[in-house]
Order: C-alpha cells, then structure tokens, then sequence
C-alpha cells in the first residue's frame, strides 16, 4: 500500500523531493504538496484505491504525511 | 466587552463615516489620495487596536464588530473602510496566533498606544495572485533577519507603519512553505516600483513596492502561514471585506431610495417605475449582508473552540468562504448597476447628490481582488473530490 502511495505523491504531489526518499512521517507540505496539488493526490487516491474520502475527511492533517494517509485509508477499507 | 460598548465602536465609525471619510470621499478619490482625515480620526479614537484583548488594553471587539465598523465606513468611503478592513486581518493574524510570545503581547500593547497601521505585503513578484507561494525568502542568523520582496501590491504601503509579510521560511524552503514576517517601522523601506492609478478604491495607495527589511527574528511569527492563511486571514479578510462590500452596497442602495422617495413626493399617490426597480435591488442587500452574517457566525463558533476547529483547514470550508466572495464581489457590482438604473441621470453625473461613479467603480475592486476566476478554479478542483455528505 505504502509503494502505491509513493507512486501517487510522485506522479501527483510535485514535491521537491524524491519520493522513495520521504519518510512515512514527513511534512507532505513542507515538502513542496501545494492544495492543489493535494486535490490531485486525493483524487489518484480514490482511483487507486477504490475508496471515497467522505468530506469529514477532505483536511489537511489525513494528507499531511504518508502515515497520515495510510491511516485514512485503512479506516476507509475496514468500513 | 459589554453590549453597549461595542455598539459605541460602531456609532464612532458611523460618525467618523459622516462626518470624516464622507466628505473627504470625492477628492481622496479624484486625486487617488490616502485618505488621511479619516485615518486620523481612526486613529484618535483608538479604533485601530479594536481587535486586541482588553487585558492588554484594547477594546476587545469581536470579529463582527470589524466587518460592522467596515460596514459603516464603507459607507461613506470605500477606500477609508478597506485600509481600516486591511489592518485587522493583520492584526486578528497575531492576536489569533502570536500571543502566546511576549514579544507580540507587548507589541499590541505598543499599538494600542501608538496606533500602529499595518499593512500587508502578500503578493509577489513572479507568483501570479498565488497567496500560498512565495519566492522571497527569510535569511537569518541567531539574532537578525533581513527580507527583500518584490510586491505586485502592496495596500497602503506607503502609509503603513508597520508591515506583515510572507515569505519562504528560509532559502531552502520550498515555495509554499511561508512564514509571516512582523516588520516595524524604521527597519524597512518600501521603494515604489510603478504608478497608482487605478478605476476605483483610489484611496487605498496599493501601489508595486520593492520592500528591504531587517529585524529581530523574534518577529517572525512561529507557527506556519499554512495555518495562519487558513484559520485567520482568509477568513477575517472575508468578513471584512464582505463588512465594505455591505457598506459600499448600502451607499448605492441608500442613494437610489432617497431618489425614488423623492419621485413619490412629487407625485403622491403614484408609485413611481423605480420603485419596482429598488423592489428588486433591495433583496440582494439582504442576500449578501445575511451570507456573511451566518458564515461569520459558524467562523466565530469554529476558532473561539479549543483547539480551533480542525474544520478550518477542510476543502469543505474553504469552499465556503470562497463562495462568499464569488457571491458577494457579483452582488456589489449587480447592486450598484441597478441603483445607477434607478437614479439615471443624477446617478451619471459626478457632480450630483446621487452620484454612483465612485461607488461603482469602487465595486468593481471585489472581483478583483483575488481574481475571481482563480477562486472559480480553486474550488472547481475542490468539486472534484468533495461529495456534499
């Protein structure tokens, strides 16, 4: 899952830094993820995953870091 | 602060509106001048530290006795309401954020004293009208900063005592990774870069500025601008700006009813084609002043929890606020329009008592500033991804 997400922030976060190198709790937005970028994460997410981020969801903090994100999509799978 | 209070706040702005900024409003407009009366006045009755707590002397307003107080200078003068509506985003930036630091403690004791006005230099050189990038960059060492900017527009520069500025927190930042810089008069120079001469809001002197700056780096406020921008002052900028936009409204509406009462007049017992017309207009004042009114409502409720609400920081939010503007920055324009229709002739002339070139021209200002269209856009990508659950 964790692969997959490096993938989508590559393709879509436009970071300054390279992907595979981020550790699971950096700063997505400190490394470069503007909001618009973070709706593109948000959307490739989806795709990928085949999940719908309900709007309670659609803040900052659940896309702050790859943990964050592994989190939201976890509680996402179990329900 | 007791009710009574407060609503002195609004009754001195309604008379400094009257009495001050009115009269003053034709020629700060034709000479595209700060407007400096009205400042003054401001100023001598402490309305510039409005927002700062009561325990460190200011009056302790709320966030809608600003948008009420910018409502009623908008009234008679867009330019004097929108410096007035400028300066408390930058002040409600600190009292939200920075007064856990005595350093900002005392600085807003100072500005009770002294009444500082702060302007604000968001936009950038080369960003386009992006507030949430920039290029510049903070350098320091232990002790002292310095921060060079290049602004596109900077309101009030000249004029400003103080300044806030973003910037990148350091050179190796990337561009959205901002900082707001405190930078205090005697430590800058703003070097106008370009002419200030626009269609409306003539007074409010936002001309290009090259700023050079220095300071102590305790004034670079800790927490992110991330977060700042998001739960202070895009919001606040809203509501106040939505407080001149009822105000400059009002000023067309008022002058539209006052020329169809006089028509009435002199024909009792008619009911003059321009009174369907203002039957009309008359409903999207209230439109746009109760939009604000439940938004700011809902915002006083999410900040005033503790934490603030993590809701500030949702695309759902963010979508709201940038539909006050959509909405409203339209509402201004079509209700001017609509006023000049009623009063016709004596609305199209500079020189008569239903004058509406300035007013309308000083509407027009609302789309642009943030472009609509980048708003549109932003919340086109939010749709994409927001369900409406």
């Amino acid at each position: 899952m964790e692969g997959k997400i490096r993938q989508i922030l590559k393709d879509h976060g436009r970071l300054s830094i390279d992907t595979t190198k981020l550790a699971v709790d950096s700063d997505l937005y400190q490394a470069g993820m503007t909001s618009h970028a973070s709706v593109n994460v948000m959307l490739a997410l989806e795709g990928v995953f085949d999940i719908e981020f309900p709007d309670r969801m659609l803040k900052r903090s659940v896309f702050e870091s790859i943990s964050a994100i592994l989190t939201a999509i976890s509680e996402l799978k179990t329900n | 602060m007791t009710k009574s209070a407060t609503s002195s706040l609004i009754e001195i702005a309604r008379s400094i509106g009257q009495n001050i900024a009115g009269p003053a409003a034709n020629d700060v407009d034709e000479k595209a001048r700060f407007p400096i009366e009205a400042l003054n006045a401001i100023k001598e009755q402490s309305l510039l530290s409005a927002y700062v707590p009561q325990y460190l002397g200011g009056a302790g307003a709320s966030l809608r006795d600003l948008s009420m107080i910018s409502e009623e200078l908008g009234r008679h003068c867009g330019a004097t309401a929108m410096i007035f509506a400028m300066h408390q985003i930058q002040v409600a930036c600190i009292v939200h954020h920075a007064l856990d630091r005595e350093y900002f403690r005392n600085y807003l004791s100072d500005l009770v004293n002294h009444q500082h006005l702060i302007g604000s230099v968001t936009s950038e050189l080369g960003v386009g009208g992006e507030m949430r990038s920039s290029i510049c960059a903070v350098e320091h060492d232990a002790d002292n900063f310095t921060l060079v900017k290049d602004s596109t527009t900077s309101s009030y520069g000249a004029h400003a005592d103080d300044l806030l500025v973003t910037a990148r927190k350091s050179y190796s930042s990337t561009g959205n990774d901002q900082v707001l810089v405190l930078v205090k008069k005697g430590d800058f120079t703003m070097a106008q870069n370009g002419n200030w001469n626009p269609l409306g809001m003539r007074g409010t002197c936002s001309a290009p500025f090259k700023l050079t700056s220095k300071g102590n780096i305790e004034q670079i406020l800790k927490v992110p601008f991330s977060t700042i921008s998001s739960h202070t002052m895009v919001p606040v900028s809203h509501f106040v700006w939505a407080g001149t936009w009822i105000g400059t409204a009002r000023s067309a509406v008022s002058k539209a009813r006052a020329f169809v009462r006089g028509q009435a007049r002199a024909n009792p017992g008619t009911v003059p084609p321009t009174a369907l017309r203002l039957a009309e207009v008359v409903p999207l004042l209230q439109l746009l002043r109760t939009s604000s009114d439940a938004l700011l409502s809902e915002y006083e409720r999410l900040i005033s929890s503790d934490p603030p609400s993590e809701e500030l920081s949702s695309l759902s939010y963010a979508l709201k606020l940038n539909n006050l503007k959509i909405s409203g920055s339209e509402l201004i324009v079509e209700i001017a329009n609509r006023a000049l229709n009623i009063c016709g002739v004596a609305g199209y002339k500079n020189d008569s008592k239903f004058s509406l070139g300035r007013v309308l021209r000083d509407a027009h200002a609302a789309a642009l500033m943030v472009g609509n269209d980048r708003i549109l856009h932003t919340n086109a990508g939010m749709l994409l991804v927001l369900k409406d659950d």
